[in-house]
């Protein structure tokens, strides 16, 4: 295939762009030749998987593991767990689940490599960009809760919140740079396109709303925040996290992004009693339920509640849940990663009643939101999820978004 | 940060309990394979970058290339290299035995029980 047509997202080229094309800011860590290609490779196999192995792995669910089911307990398999325990007998299963695994595994070891090697001048940037600003509110004594430390979030070693000195931004810098080879530019050139996909949606169906204060929990590094700022100018955005090391680089790259209407605070969605009632015209969460607990799921919830003004919004953006109408091979499939990525929650928000959570919460049944949105990327260079077909279980840029519109 | 803390660091086991697919021992040969696979993909790429380059700037003949004798400098970067490289194969061998040495590792599933009751 000649150069010039690899990026060109049209039926000629069907897969990730060269991961060259993304956006690079002060923060972000430096990426050789080697590296480069190590991400390349890695899109491109679970780009590989999800387009030509999966398939295979339906069939053979459709072939083998349901009437074998059938054979055995004279009936049809009743639920998601049937079909995964079902599934775990089958090898087209297991050779493709053996291989999901170690390619996130192999994404970790290629990122961490290339932020350890830098991680010293990485947090000197970091300090450089923050040392002294007040938009950067960090709490060392704050509690990691179970359910984040219990296990490393997608086999991120170390997850969101360790870090190995002071002023470490390591496991930021390895979150950013890395989350392309599952995301295969689906999220577009700042991993931002949930946050786009977000403002896009609310500008449709919320034309006249104007925030004044915007909260996102579980912000990160800022991928979904950086866009409502952008979008909401005069707007004070506000993106708490568990993580320190993912604070520091956050506001760092904010900042070299030239985006400067952000802060960074460290706090648990749980409890947010640094902040007065009705603080927020607007509580935003983005990909980050399904990383939670029942308890705490609750706890932010009545805390969205707690914080939101008369007439305020508050938007959670995640996969969707798994309905009667969704298949039992669909559902297991999307299960996958609760079992075998260290995402303990995923199966049970899932098949939660987010409805009835939300009204116990405190949100009025006529006050509740429901809508669906896309990743919105720079469509010259990447792929476009609405247009996309792959189904890459739980991992393509396509959510649903639940939420509500506090009483005026 | 050392080499060696470094080589460490990026191939760390992630807390959680490794599941396995297949017969372990055929688990922990295919992870080792596609390690290899990755690392030939990359090896690949960064030889067609170079031809590519050389070629167009007239620098380079096939001949030079088969008689090359890197110099003691180069011979120790090379060698680095090749450490950073088997590191990187031999990620799995390096979690299991992390994974020996754990008390109270648990199970994402474990967890997700526990932490919904």
């Amino acid at each position: 295939m000649d150069q010039t047509g690899r990026n060109d997202p049209t039926p000629t080229y069907d897969g990730p762009p060269d991961y060259r094309v993304v956006g690079r800011h002060a923060m972000f860590p430096e990426t050789r030749h080697d590296e480069i290609e190590r991400i390349n490779f890695l899109a491109q196999m679970n780009r590989h998987l999800a387009a030509r192995v999966v398939p295979g792995v339906k069939t053979a669910y459709e072939t083998r593991v349901e009437p074998a089911f059938k054979a055995e307990h004279k009936r049809p398999i009743k639920d998601r767990h049937e079909a995964r325990k079902a599934l775990l007998k089958d090898s087209a299963f297991t050779t493709w689940s053996a291989l999901r695994r170690l390619t996130m595994e192999q994404r970790q070891q290629a990122g961490r490599w290339t932020v350890l090697r830098q991680r010293e001048q990485l947090a000197q940037t970091a300090a450089t960009l923050t040392d002294g600003d007040d938009r950067l509110s960090l709490d060392p004594t704050l509690p990691i809760p179970r359910y984040v430390s219990a296990v490393d979030h997608h086999c991120m070693p170390g997850s969101y919140h360790r870090e190995a000195f002071p002023g470490d931004v390591t496991n930021g810098a390895n979150y950013d740079h890395g989350g392309f080879v599952v995301t295969g530019g689906l999220l577009g050139r700042y991993s931002d396109g949930g946050g786009h996909a977000v403002v896009g949606w609310v500008r449709r169906n919320l034309p006249d709303f104007a925030p004044r204060n915007i909260l996102e929990i579980g912000a990160t590094v800022g991928h979904s925040l950086l866009p409502l700022a952008q979008a909401f100018p005069e707007a004070e955005v506000t993106g708490v996290d568990l993580g320190a090391p993912m604070l520091r680089y956050g506001l760092a790259r904010a900042k070299s992004l030239g985006v400067d209407n952000v802060r960074f605070v460290q706090a648990s969605g749980e409890d947010l009693s640094i902040y007065p009632d009705a603080s927020f015209d607007w509580v935003q969460t983005t990909m980050f339920l399904h990383e939670l607990s029942s308890t705490a799921l609750a706890n932010i919830f009545r805390e969205s509640r707690r914080l939101l003004r008369p007439g305020g919004v508050v938007l959670h953006v995640e996969q969707p849940q798994y309905t009667p109408d969704m298949p039992l091979f669909e559902q297991a499939m999307r299960d996958w990663d609760a079992f075998y990525n260290n995402e303990p929650f995923w199966s049970r928000l899932h098949e939660m009643d987010l409805d009835a959570a939300m009204v116990k919460a405190g949100f009025p049944a006529e006050s509740l939101i429901h809508g669906g949105v896309t990743g919105v990327v720079d469509r010259d260079l990447f792929p476009d999820a609405a247009e996309d077909n792959t189904e890459d279980f739980g991992r393509k840029a396509a959510w649903r978004v639940i939420g509500a519109r506090a009483p005026a | 940060m050392s080499i060696a803390d470094a080589l460490a660091g990026a191939g760390a086991k992630p807390a959680g309990k490794r599941p396995y697919f297949l017969n372990p021992e055929v688990e922990r040969v295919l992870a080792i394979t596609m390690a290899v696979a990755q690392e030939l993909a990359v090896a690949r790429q960064r030889a067609d970058t170079l031809e590519r380059l050389l070629r167009a700037k007239g620098v380079i003949t096939d001949h030079e290339i088969e008689t090359f004798a890197p110099d003691p400098q180069a011979s120790v970067e090379r060698a680095l290299w090749t450490q950073e490289y088997i590191a990187r194969i031999l990620r799995i061998v390096q979690q299991e035995n992390e994974a020996a040495s754990l008390q109270g590792d648990v199970a994402s599933e474990e967890v997700g029980d526990e932490i919904t009751r």
